[in-house]
């Protein structure tokens, strides 16, 4: 910019009263600027409102004791189960979201024919990133309803819950899925082609290709698009809800240890924010405050570690 | 290792069309579950849309009495009522997107460009973390603060008491309602805007901007006019995102609205600004145990439906207009 060879332009903008500023523009860079500083004074307000309610009402007893319902605030537990639940229901729908998403990502970048399927698998896709969570929680219900998909939920009296982790882990991997599949599609299609001409030139097959040298080059894009993807999945509540039942704490099943548990209904802190909130049956702001600050802890970790990524995989490869 | 790859390779071209095909087939899954979610949804509504027909979205009588009716029959042996009119929940649902998404569009606008070209490096340096940050704060934080920060406020401080008499009849106010859902959506949305506005305004040549600056046009006015009018497309792509979000927004409107079924009216003067509502989406998470009568269930699959063609609809908008900016070579 500062080589503009207008006397207004420099590295700060200067507003003078010479006639190249008329009235309009510099109403506009006021306005600019006087939104942009708002803009820094609601982020700041955010984040330390919540960072100052949060070391106020956070105690260490909160994170290893369990909610239980009781008249007193003292008496009605911790989140231990929905931080517990967050982290089951983030790897759970990832470990689906994640494989899925690689592979449409390496179909449409790598293959994509027919055409017609490559365009309408990416107008789906599109539309699945801007689908209500609430409709995708009233699919899931119905779905898991069935009587087929009875084994992934309880049955009571040979009526279906249709509440359980995997179900609420099979919709939230739908909204996890656009943002893996779009994030490593443009990591594949920032890769130039010499590169795979070069590994055919080798005699690699296409899928040594794929799987030796673009996958591991595209790296960097998977670990955004998967932390995109948690960022997405951790911040529902409408499926939570709908889905997983939203009852504090677990309740297992049957007595199995591991199947039984996901099998059963839970919560996220999500859940837990909503419940405690004064609208909630709980209505306890202050463990309310507390879960919201550990459940922004680990949005901010997420950002933190997506700008680590990014930051670090654009000194690592330059092709020219 | 090398093995392996020996075997690859021999096998190449087979190997090669096993993987497209089985690649291929997990798409049609894909596209098979989204449009199996489109039929079987609206399977569901059917009955709801089949007993009113167009009078499903037109006015008439109280919306939270026909929920209740229409719950209730499902429980008795009588015949199910479907009469629902659900302009109120729709009216609500336009009012908040609406509102909330022409004050960040505006405010979007302007701020991408003060990151983009007016911010010192510094501050660049911060805010763009911190835009990303807002972006993927969840939702229901949002709703806790509007709701123990802002309905309070407002109760206390802009309500007055003559205005609560003037609708005590009909609805009480407390706080909750149309403005604080607006101001919490807005800030909810426009960290979506920008970050997609930011990112189309970075992708403009410079040399567009050069040029039109070495023809003595002021900064503002180059950026006004070659940047923002370049970036036309990313703006609708990124005004498309942030509406979907704004529409499908359920946990954090049911926090701040109030909860009640009513239509705010712009009749009622400033009192319009406190009224209590509730979006379509909202609608669906307040009644969602009340599922186990068949005519409720169908209504909610009913308002699911409309949820998901208006969002369909959007997500073409959103293609269509990407479509352009590829000639520029502007891509976001």
């Amino acid at each position: 910019m500062s080589t503009a060879p207008t006397p207004t332009a420099g590295v700060r903008p200067r507003v003078r009263t010479g006639s190249s500023y008329r009235l309009t523009d510099r109403i506009g860079l006021g306005l600019a600027w006087f939104l942009g500083l708002l803009f820094c004074a609601i982020a700041a307000a955010i984040v330390i409102y919540f960072l100052i309610e949060g070391i106020r009402y956070l105690r260490p007893s909160l994170l290893v004791t369990n909610p239980a319902a009781a008249a007193s605030e003292s008496q009605t537990g911790g989140f231990l189960d929905p931080m517990l639940g967050t982290f089951i229901i983030a790897v759970m729908s990832m470990a689906i979201a994640l494989p899925v998403g690689v592979a449409l990502a390496v179909w449409l970048s790598e293959f994509g024919r027919p055409t017609a399927l490559a365009r309408v698998a990416e107008s789906t896709i599109e539309m699945m990133a801007g689908e209500p969570a609430v409709v995708l929680a009233l699919f899931g219900l119905a779905l898991f309803e069935l009587p087929a998909l009875g084994f992934l939920s309880q049955t009571t009296n040979g009526v279906v819950l249709g509440q359980s982790f995997f179900a609420a882990a099979a919709l939230l991997a739908l909204v996890g899925l656009p943002m893996v599949v779009a994030s490593v599609r443009e990591g594949l299609q920032a890769i130039p082609s010499h590169v795979r001409e070069a590994s055919y030139a080798l005699g690699k097959s296409k899928v040594a290709t794929i799987r030796r040298v673009l996958l591991p080059t595209a790296r960097p894009s998977v670990i955004t698009g998967t932390m995109l993807g948690v960022g997405r999945v951790i911040g529902d509540t409408a499926i939570v809800l709908l889905l997983l039942g939203g009852t504090l704490t677990f309740q297992s099943a049957n007595s199995v240890p591991v199947l039984g548990l996901l099998r059963g209904t839970g919560d996220t802190l999500t859940g837990y924010i909503y419940y405690n909130a004064p609208t909630g049956d709980g209505n306890q702001p202050d463990k309310a405050y507390a879960a919201a600050f550990v459940l922004m802890l680990m949005v901010l970790a997420l950002n933190v570690g997506v700008d680590l990524v990014v930051s670090r995989s654009r000194k690592a490869v330059r092709w020219s | 290792m090398d093995e392996e790859d020996f075997l690859e390779q021999s096998h190449g071209i087979s190997q090669d069309q096993r993987a497209e095909l089985w690649l291929g087939a997990l798409v049609f899954v894909v596209v098979g579950v989204l449009l199996a979610m489109l039929a079987f949804v609206t399977y569901q509504a059917w009955p709801s849309f089949a007993h009113n027909g167009l009078a499903w979205f037109g006015p008439g009588g109280s919306i939270d009495q026909q929920i209740t009716r229409i719950f209730t029959s499902g429980d008795l042996k009588q015949t199910p009522v479907y009469t629902f009119h659900a302009w109120p929940l729709i009216w609500s649902t336009i009012l908040t997107t609406v509102g909330a998404i022409s004050i960040a569009f505006v405010s979007s606008l302007f701020i991408a460009v003060f990151i983009v070209e007016f911010a010192p490096p510094w501050l660049r340096r911060v805010l763009e973390p911190v835009v990303r940050l807002l972006a993927s704060v969840p939702s229901v934080i949002y709703g806790l603060a509007g709701v123990l920060v802002l309905v309070p406020f407002i109760n206390n401080h802009l309500i007055t008491q003559s205005e609560k008499a003037s609708v005590t009849p009909i609805i009480s106010l407390s706080g909750a309602g149309l403005l604080p859902a607006v101001v919490v959506l807005t800030v909810m949305i426009s960290p979506i805007m920008i970050a997609v506005f930011v990112d189309g305004l970075r992708a403009v040549p410079r040399g567009w901007l050069e040029g039109s600056l070495a023809l003595g046009v002021n900064r503002w006015r180059t950026f006004w006019k070659v940047g923002v009018r370049t970036v036309r497309p990313v703006l609708v792509a990124g005004t498309v995102l942030a509406t979907a979000r704004a529409l499908g927004e359920a946990i954090m409107l049911l926090m701040v609205s109030g909860g009640v079924g009513f239509a705010p009216n712009p009749l009622d003067g400033p009192t319009f600004f406190f009224e209590p509502f509730r979006t379509l989406a909202a609608t669906i998470i307040a009644f969602d145990d009340e599922r186990s009568s068949p005519p409720m269930k169908h209504t909610l699959y009913a308002i699911a439906a409309v949820l998901l063609f208006s969002a369909a609809m959007l997500s073409f908008i959103g293609w269509a207009a990407k479509r352009p900016m590829r000639r520029y070579g502007v891509i976001a």
